[in-house]
């Protein structure tokens, strides 16, 4: 987390005038102190002295790998549809982009378990799709791993969505323009120009994506269902253990919360920030 | 200066939406405060087990017309998470619970002031109402061909489900383990599983779009429902009024129509 500081500081990119205006400071610092207060607490009633006993359970190691997997499948996912999605939102033009465009979104303010039952409406065993996938390729997606990568990408998707559409909006348009009187088809613009354009979008909404999907509870428990190895991830093992056993779903926190600072900050160097 | 800033401004919204994930499923307890009125003297919070929810919210308007200016507000959810927000300071009057296990989590924070079995529920196998799987008994469940959901071992619903089941000698392994009995009977009613073992009481509730399926080891694993007025009680003494008024003949009355046994 500390790798920034290590680097040789800029001066010159400290902004134009010196010292920073304390009418941006002051609700800095508090929305900072917001945000990072609840994981000290977090971190100060962490039971210590059983730490690494609860750590080793079978249980929680499998939990976790099912989380990593889920997420990245989901965002995976994600990127082979969203991108395109948010290409089409941002240069196509026919009617009624403005209703797609919204719908689109409704996954951000719909409550995660609405949309859990949703899906299930939908590829449920009697749902209008489930039952079509179940009489003509006997798939099931309720109560699987699979199902769990569904219900993560329909909550997480519209975050990947979003940034790119953003992006692409805030890109340059001379440059496909100028592409496309040299002759370039669409298809090789998109890929040699808009896409490595909006780069540093689609890394941004793919970051935020895993990292929904990594926390997704609602829908993932409404429409997969919670079982250990199979739809059980790390979100859904600290909401049960937090009936029982309060200790173990801080446990159970923090090492999901360890290990996704630990993959972004990995990441961020690598391939999100720029030359 | 952005060039700089970029791989820092990403590492926040994105640690945000991963705790704004989890918080998303949101228990409910914020809503009870919520709705408390702003005097609190006229109102009684009570916190009760997710199948109590039809008897209760009946029972809380029979409070109401009989204590005129008095306004009962209810959380229901499950007893282990409701005992665990009572616990961490929730402004509750009353608790019901569906376990003694999870009212002894209030007790031992001696914050529950005399715990009194109200009533007690029995669990039933619950299945679709064409019965698409033509479940009988309890032993159709272990048949690897039928789809079960069971409530989790951490809730009370689950914890008599693992008793019922050992009592019969049978293994059952459930395609899910759901979070209350209410989420149970969802996977039921919408026809996502074959059998659910839930409460006699929550068949009911369901008015006919589930079947209920009596079995004999249900026998031994019967569900005691303990209530208790709290002893931080911002409502003071009209918590035990609310206590008395489910013990009365008419609480009775109210529970019996609705599946529940007499302790």
């Amino acid at each position: 987390m500390t790798t920034t500081a290590a680097r040789p500081s800029r001066p010159q990119e400290r902004g134009p005038a010196g010292r920073l205006p304390w009418v941006l400071v002051l609700p800095a610092v508090i929305g900072m102190a917001f945000l990072v207060l609840p994981l000290a607490g977090l971190l100060l009633r962490a039971p210590w002295s059983t730490l690494a006993g609860r750590l080793a359970e079978p249980r929680v190691l499998e939990a976790l790998r099912l989380s990593l997997v889920t997420a990245t499948v989901a965002t995976l996912a994600c990127l082979l549809f969203g991108v395109p999605l948010a290409w089409l939102l941002a240069r196509a033009a026919f009617p009624g982009l403005r209703v797609v465009r919204a719908l689109v979104t409704v996954p951000l303010v719909l409550p995660p378990v609405v949309g859990g039952v949703a899906l299930l409406l939908v590829f449920g065993r009697r749902g209008l799709a489930g039952q079509w996938l179940e009489a003509a390729f006997g798939v099931s997606l309720p109560f699987t791993t699979a199902g769990v990568v569904a219900a993560e990408a329909f909550v997480a998707m519209p975050f990947l969505v979003i940034s790119v559409e953003g992006a692409l909006r805030a890109a340059d348009l001379r440059f496909e323009e100028a592409a496309a009187t040299l002759g370039a088809s669409r298809w090789t613009i998109f890929r040699r120009v808009t896409l490595p354009l909006v780069a540093p979008g689609v890394a941004a909404g793919t970051v935020l994506c895993w990292a929904r999907a990594l926390g997704e509870f609602g829908a993932t428990i409404t429409f997969a269902g919670n079982f250990p190895g199979r739809t059980q991830t790390m979100p859904l093992a600290v909401y049960l253990a937090l009936e029982t056993e309060p200790e173990a779903a801080i446990v159970l926190s923090l090492v999901l919360l360890a290990v996704s600072v630990i993959i972004l900050a990995g990441l961020r160097d690598r391939w999100v920030s720029g030359p | 200066m952005f060039r700089r800033l970029r791989p820092r401004v990403l590492a926040v919204p994105a640690a945000l939406a991963l705790v704004c994930g989890l918080a998303a499923c949101g228990t409910g307890a914020s809503d009870a405060r919520a709705s408390r009125s702003p005097g609190g003297s006229g109102s009684v919070t009570v916190f009760a087990a997710a199948s109590l929810t039809g008897t209760f919210t009946e029972l809380g308007k029979a409070f109401e017309s009989a204590n005129p200016g008095t306004k009962v507000t209810f959380n229901f959810g499950s007893s282990a998470t409701l005992a665990q927000q009572i616990v961490q300071g929730a402004p509750a009057d009353v608790f019901a619970a569906a376990s003694p296990a999870t009212m002894k989590t209030v007790a031992d924070a001696s914050l529950a002031g005399n715990p009194t079995t109200f009533a007690r529920n029995e669990l039933q196998i619950a299945v679709p109402a064409d019965n698409p799987a033509k479940v009988d008994g309890l032993a159709d469940l272990a048949d690897p061909k039928v789809k079960t959901a069971l409530c989790a071992e951490q809730v009370p619903c689950g914890a008599a489900a693992v008793k019922a089941l050992d009592a019969a000698g049978l293994k059952v392994t459930p395609v899910t383990l759901e979070q209350d009995v209410k989420a149970t009977l969802t996977k039921v009613e919408l026809g996502e599983v074959d059998a659910a073992l839930v409460y006699r009481t929550d068949v009911l509730a369901s008015g006919g779009k589930v079947k209920g399926i009596d079995f004999p080891e249900a026998d031994k694993a019967v569900n005691d429902y303990p209530i208790a007025a709290l002893t931080k009680a911002p409502a003071g003494a009209q918590a035990q009024r609310f206590v008395d008024l489910v013990l009365s003949r008419q609480g009775r009355d109210v529970l019996t129509r609705a599946g529940f046994e007499a302790p």
